[in-house]
C-alpha cells in the first residue's frame, strides 16, 4: 500500500475556525470534531439551527417529508397544497426509480399536482380550492390514497390540511392524510422525514392484516430507490429465498405499506430519516429492527449474513453464503483492476443523512483515505451512535416536531424473537435496535464536520487538495471549478444503481473513470504555470 | 399507466405546472450583478431549491443566501433574522450590493421588509456597508417573469439618479441565455455603442475555472454604470410584455427622459430586422456589413431548407416572451405553431399572438396560465410534429412520440442550456439548422430504407 503523510487534522480544524468571528467560530468549533485515539469518545454538535446569512446545503422539512421520504411511493397521489415553487422544485429532481407491477398499474410519480395557490387564497383562505383539487384528482386516477402536503403559507393561514383530509376521505371513501410539513419547522429536511414517519405510521401501516405468503419476511427503510439501488437489492433478497415486504419507500406502493407490520424483521439503511418507523414498529407490533448497509461489497455481505442469521435457518445462512462467494469473485475482479489507479488518493464526503458513513466503505475497498465527513441534516446519534439518545437536548426546534405516542397494539403485538434467539445474536455480534454511528467507524486524525458551510469546503479543498470531493449539486460546479471532481451521491450523478455487489463495482469503476480523466489534467496546468513564472520574475 | 390529464372544467388541481415561483426570477437578476449576493427572506428550503434548480440549468456554483425563517420567527417576524443573515453576508463575503428578495412565507406573515432595511441601515455605523436592494416576490402573486423584470424595476429605482446626458444605451435582455448575452455584446460594439447590460449573468452563470476561491463570481453588471443610468439617452428593453407596463424602461423614460424602445425578443429574420433598425437609430450607425452578410446566410438557409419545413405543425411553451418571439419565428419559415402555451397568466402572449395570427392568415391555439396536463390534452388532436420549449415537456413529447428541440429555461437533461443561443441572425441560424435537423433526424431514422441523403 502506497504511503501517505496526512496532515494533522487539528491543525486543519484550527484553520478552518481562524477567519471566523469570535463567536461564530466558537459556535463552528462544536460542529467539527478531530477524530481521535478513543474514538468512542469524540462528540460533536448536530442538528442546530444553521445561523443566517452562511449558506447551508440544507433543505426544509417539506423537502425532507415529501421530496425524500414520500417522493419515492408511486400510488398515492400527492398534491402540494401552496404556491407553485414548491411543487415544481420537488417533481422528480430526485430521480427516484419505481417499477409499477403491472404497465395499467397506477403511477402518479411523473405527475406533479399543486393547488397552486393564488393571493386570493392567501387571503380569503385555500381549503376550498383544495377539496376541489382532491376531488378533480379524485375523479381523474380514482386513486387509493391521497397525500396532502402544507407549505409554508398554509399553517399561517389557518388552512387545516387534515381536517380537510378527513372530511374529503369520508366524502369519497378512500385514504386522505395531511402532512403539516411547512418549511419553516425544524433546522432542516429532518423534521420533515419525522413528520412523514408519524403520518405514514398513523395512517397507513397496519391496515392489512391479510397474512403473508413466504418466508424470512422483513422490510427495508430508508431505502429511496435512487439509480435503481432497491432494485438490485430486491434481486439480491429473492435469489438469497427471502421475502420483502415493503420498502420505505423506494419502489414502494400503498399496499406494501398498508401490510408491512406482518413482516418479522425491519432493515434500516438510512437511521436518519426513518428510525423513527422502525422505533414505532417495534413498539406497536413488536417487530426488532437491524441496521445494515448495503453500499460496499464487503458491507453488503456482513448485511447479508446478520440478515440470514436472524432468521437462523442454517439452509439460509449457506445460501447466502454461496451466493456471496459467487458475487465477490466479480467485485475482486473489478477491485483489483482500479485500485492501483486510485490507492491512497484522498476523498471528502458531506451528504445526507446516512451516506457521508455508507460511502466510506466503497473508497475503503478501493484503498483511498476519507480524510473528512459530515452530514447536513444528521443528529448526534447519527454520529457518535444511539448511546447518546439519552443525554440529548431537545430544543426548540426540534420540541415543536410532534413525537407519537405508540403502545403495544393488544391483539397484534408479537414479539419476534425467544429468549434464546435473542442470546444467540448478542452471542454472534447482532445487536438490534441499535446503530454505532459514523465516527466509531472513522479512522483517527480525521475530520467530522457537520452542516459545513461554503467557506469550510473550499478551505478544505484547498488544505488537503484531495482527489475526489462526494456532496450534490449544490456543492458539484464549486468544487469543480478548482479542479477537482465532484461526485454528487444525492442524485449518483445520473448513474448508479450502487448498491449491493453490482453497485460496488459500478461504483468502482465510476470513480476511477472521474478521478482519472486527463480533463483535470487540462484544468489544473495552465493556472500552476502561470503562477510559476510569475513567481520566477518576481524573485529575479 | 396511460398519461390523463386535466380539462379546463376542472381548474383547481393544476397537473404538471409549466411556470416556476417569483423569488427564482428575482434571484436570477441579482447574480447578474457585479459583487451581488441574493438573500431570500424566508424558509432556507426557498434558496435551496432555488439554488437546486437553477444549477441544474447553468452548471455552475450559484449560492443564494437565506433568513432561516425558523418557527418562532413566523410568530415574531422575521426582522431578527434578517438583520443577522445580513451581518453574516456582509463579514463573510463583503459583497458591494445584497439583493434582498422576499417569499411566500415573509409576505403571509406581513413582513416590512423596507422599513428593516432602512433600520438596519441607520443602526449600522459600518462605512462601507453595501448597497441593500429589495424587491417584494411572493410565489402566489405572479410567477419567476414577474419577479425577474420587479427586480430589474427596484435595481433601477434604487441606483438611478440625475445624471448629465450621455450617448450611453441599457439594454434590459430579458430571461435569455449567458450565450444570448454575450452575442447581445458583441453587437452593440459592433454598433459602436457605450451600453450597459442588466442583467449580465453572462459571466456568472457561464465561466470557466477558478485560479482561487471566489466568494462571489466574477462578472456582471457594474453598480458604478447603474447609478448612471439617468443620464442615459437610450433604453432598450426586450419582450413583448414589456409593452404598456410600469417597467424599468418605463420608469428610465417618465423619470430622467432616457428615450425606450421596446422590440419583442430578436428570433428569425423580421424580429431581428426590427430590433437593429432600433440599434441603427440610437447608434445613427448603418447596420454593419458583416451582421448583414449573417442575414444573408439565414436568408439562404431557410431557402435552401423550406423543403423540410413546409406545413410541419408545432407545439411551442415556456415563457410567454420566448413563446411569442419563437411563434413569429416559426410562422416566418413555414410552420405552423398550432399550439403556442404559456404557465404565465399575464395575458400579453394572446394579445401578441393574435396579431400574428391575423398577419398570417393562420390560426392556432393559444393558451395561457396552463399547465402540462392542459397542453397535452390539446396536443393528441393537433398532431404535431416537434415540440419547441424546455426541458420539462420531455415527458409529453416521450409519450407523443415526437422530439423536443430544447430552448429557453430550463434545460436539465441537455449539456450547456447556458449556451444555447437564440437571438439575433446568429441565433436564429443555430435554432433553424436544430429544427431542421431534428424533422430530417426524425424523418430519417422512421424511414425503413435508411437514406443517407436526405
Amino acid at each position: 500500500m502506497k504511503k501517505v503523510n496526512l496532515p494533522d487534522a487539528a491543525k486543519i480544524k484550527d484553520e478552518l475556525l481562524k477567519t471566523y468571528p469570535t463567536k461564530v467560530g466558537r459556535k463552528r468549533s462544536k460542529h467539527i470534531t478531530v477524530v481521535g485515539e478513543k474514538k468512542e469518545d469524540n462528540s460533536i454538535q448536530a442538528n442546530v439551527r444553521t445561523v443566517p446569512g452562511i449558506i447551508t446545503q440544507r433543505g426544509c422539512c417539506y423537502a425532507g417529508c415529501r421530496g425524500v421520504v414520500l417522493g419515492p411511493t408511486r400510488d398515492i397521489l400527492q398534491i402540494i397544497h401552496g404556491p407553485v415553487g414548491c411543487a415544481y422544485y420537488s417533481w422528480l429532481t430526485r430521480r427516484n426509480q419505481t417499477r409499477p407491477e403491472s404497465p395499467d398499474a397506477p403511477n402518479y410519480m411523473p405527475y406533479c399536482f399543486t393547488t397552486d395557490m393564488q393571493e386570493e387564497q392567501i387571503v380569503f383562505g385555500g381549503e376550498k380550492k383544495l377539496k376541489q383539487a382532491i376531488q378533480e384528482a379524485y375523479d381523474l386516477f380514482h386513486p387509493k390514497a391521497i397525500g396532502i402536503f402544507a407549505t409554508c403559507p398554509v399553517g399561517l393561514i389557518g388552512d387545516d390540511v387534515h381536517q380537510v383530509s378527513r372530511e374529503m376521505s369520508r366524502e369519497l371513501g378512500i385514504n386522505i392524510f395531511g402532512f403539516s410539513c411547512e418549511g419553516y419547522k425544524g433546522v432542516s429536511q429532518s423534521a420533515g422525514h419525522h413528520i412523514a414517519n408519524n403520518q405514514l405510521f398513523k395512517h397507513v401501516v397496519g391496515r392489512d392484516d391479510e397474512p403473508i405468503a413466504g418466508k424470512y419476511k422483513f422490510n427495508l427503510l430508508g431505502e429511496y430507490n435512487i439509480g435503481g439501488d432497491a432494485f438490485v437489492l430486491e434481486e439480491m433478497f429473492a435469489e438469497c429465498g427471502f421475502t420483502l415486504v415493503s420498502t420505505f419507500s423506494g419502489n414502494s406502493s400503498y399496499d406494501d405499506f398498508c401490510k408491512s407490520h406482518n413482516a418479522d424483521l425491519n432493515l434500516v439503511m438510512c437511521h436518519r430519516s426513518i428510525n423513527y418507523m422502525a422505533e414505532m414498529m417495534q413498539t406497536k407490533f413488536g417487530i426488532p429492527w437491524l441496521k445494515i448497509n448495503f453500499i460496499g461489497a464487503q458491507e453488503t455481505a456482513n448485511s447479508m449474513r446478520k440478515l440470514a442469521n436472524y432468521f437462523g435457518d442454517q439452509q439460509l445462512i449457506e445460501t447466502v453464503d454461496k451466493y456471496i462467494a459467487r458475487e465477490m469473485q466479480a467485485v475482486e475482479k473489478a477491485r483489483a483492476e482500479v485500485r492501483p489507479r486510485l490507492e491512497g488518493k484522498l476523498a471528502l464526503l458531506f451528504v445526507g443523512g446516512s451516506r457521508a458513513h455508507h460511502y466510506q466503505e466503497l473508497f475503503k475497498e478501493i484503498g483511498m483515505k476519507v480524510v473528512g465527513a459530515g452530514y447536513e441534516f444528521a443528529h448526534r446519534d447519527d454520529y457518535e451512535g444511539r448511546k447518546v439518545l439519552d443525554g440529548l437536548e431537545v430544543d426548540a426546534d426540534s420540541r415543536n416536531i410532534e413525537e407519537l405516542k405508540v403502545a403495544n397494539d393488544s391483539t397484534r403485538y408479537k414479539p419476534r424473537l425467544s429468549a434464546d434467539q435473542k442470546k444467540k445474536l448478542t452471542q454472534q455480534g447482532i445487536k438490534l435496535n441499535h446503530y454505532e454511528g459514523m465516527i466509531p467507524t472513522m479512522e483517527k486524525n480525521t475530520l467530522s464536520i457537520d452542516d459545513i458551510s461554503q467557506y469550510e469546503q473550499e478551505k478544505l479543498l484547498e488544505l488537503y487538495k484531495p482527489a475526489l470531493f462526494c456532496a450534490g449539486i449544490k456543492e458539484k460546479y464549486g468544487v469543480q471549478k478548482n479542479g477537482i471532481p465532484c461526485k454528487q451521491l444525492h442524485s449518483y450523478d445520473y448513474g448508479g444503481p450502487y448498491a449491493g455487489f453490482q453497485g460496488a463495482i459500478n461504483f468502482y469503476r465510476e470513480i476511477d473513470r472521474m478521478i482519472n480523466t486527463r480533463i483535470w489534467k487540462l484544468i489544473d496546468a495552465p493556472w500552476k504555470e502561470e503562477e510559476q513564472i510569475r513567481a520566477n520574475f518576481a524573485t529575479s | 399507466m396511460e398519461m390523463k390529464t386535466n380539462t379546463k372544467s376542472k381548474p383547481n388541481a393544476v397537473t404538471n405546472p409549466c411556470n416556476l415561483c417569483t423569488p427564482l426570477g428575482a434571484c436570477l437578476v441579482f447574480k447578474g450583478i457585479k459583487g451581488a449576493l441574493p438573500l431570500l427572506h424566508g424558509s432556507q428550503g426557498c434558496a435551496t431549491y432555488i439554488r437546486r434548480y437553477l444549477i441544474s440549468h447553468y452548471n455552475e456554483p450559484i449560492d443564494i443566501a437565506s433568513s432561516n425563517f425558523t418557527e418562532r420567527t413566523t410568530i415574531f417576524g422575521g426582522k431578527k433574522n434578517l438583520i443577522s443573515a445580513l451581518e453574516n453576508i456582509c463579514t463573510q463575503y463583503t459583497p458591494e450590493l445584497i439583493g434582498v428578495a422576499t417569499t411566500c412565507l415573509s409576505e403571509t406573515i406581513g413582513d416590512d421588509v423596507p422599513q428593516y432595511l432602512r433600520e438596519f441601515k441607520s443602526e449600522q455605523k459600518s462605512a462601507c456597508l453595501p448597497h441593500i436592494v429589495s424587491v417584494s416576490t411572493p410565489s402566489y402573486n405572479g410567477a419567476y417573469m414577474e419577479g425577474f423584470q420587479a427586480t430589474i424595476k427596484s435595481l433601477v429605482v434604487y441606483f438611478a439618479a440625475s445624471r448629465p446626458r450621455t450617448r450611453r444605451v441599457v439594454l434590459f435582455p430579458n430571461l435569455v441565455s449567458p450565450a444570448d448575452i454575450r452575442y447581445l455584446k458583441e453587437l452593440l460594439a459592433d454598433f459602436g455603442m457605450n451600453f450597459v447590460i442588466l442583467p449580465d449573468y453572462a459571466e456568472t452563470f457561464d465561466g470557466g475555472p477558478w485560479d482561487g476561491y471566489q466568494k462571489i463570481p466574477q462578472g456582471g453588471t457594474r453598480i458604478a454604470d447603474l447609478s448612471e443610468l439617468g443620464g442615459f439617452a437610450s433604453a432598450i428593453e426586450l419582450g413583448h410584455s414589456l409593452v404598456g407596463q410600469e417597467s424599468a424602461g418605463a420608469y428610465l423614460e417618465r423619470e430622467f427622459a432616457v428615450k425606450r424602445h421596446i422590440s419583442g425578443l430578436p428570433i428569425g429574420i423580421k424580429a431581428t430586422d426590427k430590433f437593429i433598425s432600433i440599434l441603427e437609430t440610437v447608434s445613427g450607425k448603418k447596420m454593419p456589413e458583416e451582421i448583414r452578410k449573417e442575414r444573408g446566410r439565414l436568408l439562404d438557409a431557410y431557402a435552401d431548407a423550406h423543403k423540410y419545413l413546409f406545413e410541419k405543425k408545432a407545439i411551442v411553451f415556456g415563457e410567454a416572451d420566448m413563446v411569442a418571439a419563437m411563434a413569429g419565428f416559426l410562422l416566418e419559415i413555414g410552420v405552423i405553431p398550432v399550439l403556442c402555451a404559456t404557465g404565465s397568466r399575464s395575458g400579453i402572449l394572446k394579445a401578441e399572438l393574435e396579431k400574428l395570427s391575423c398577419e398570417s392568415g393562420r390560426s392556432f391555439e393559444i393558451r395561457e396560465g396552463v399547465d402540462f396536463g392542459e397542453i397535452e390534452e390539446i396536443s393528441g388532436k393537433l398532431k404535431p410534429d416537434f415540440m419547441l420549449g424546455n426541458s420539462k415537456g420531455y415527458s409529453l413529447a416521450r409519450r407523443q412520440g415526437i422530439p423536443l428541440v430544447r430552448v429557453g429555461f430550463p434545460i436539465h437533461d441537455r449539456i450547456g442550456g447556458q449556451r444555447v443561443l437564440h437571438l439575433g441572425y446568429r441565433g436564429t441560424q443555430q435554432l433553424f439548422d436544430r429544427i431542421v435537423n431534428t424533422i430530417i433526424e426524425n424523418t430519417q431514422e422512421q424511414s425503413s430504407i435508411g437514406y443517407t441523403y436526405m
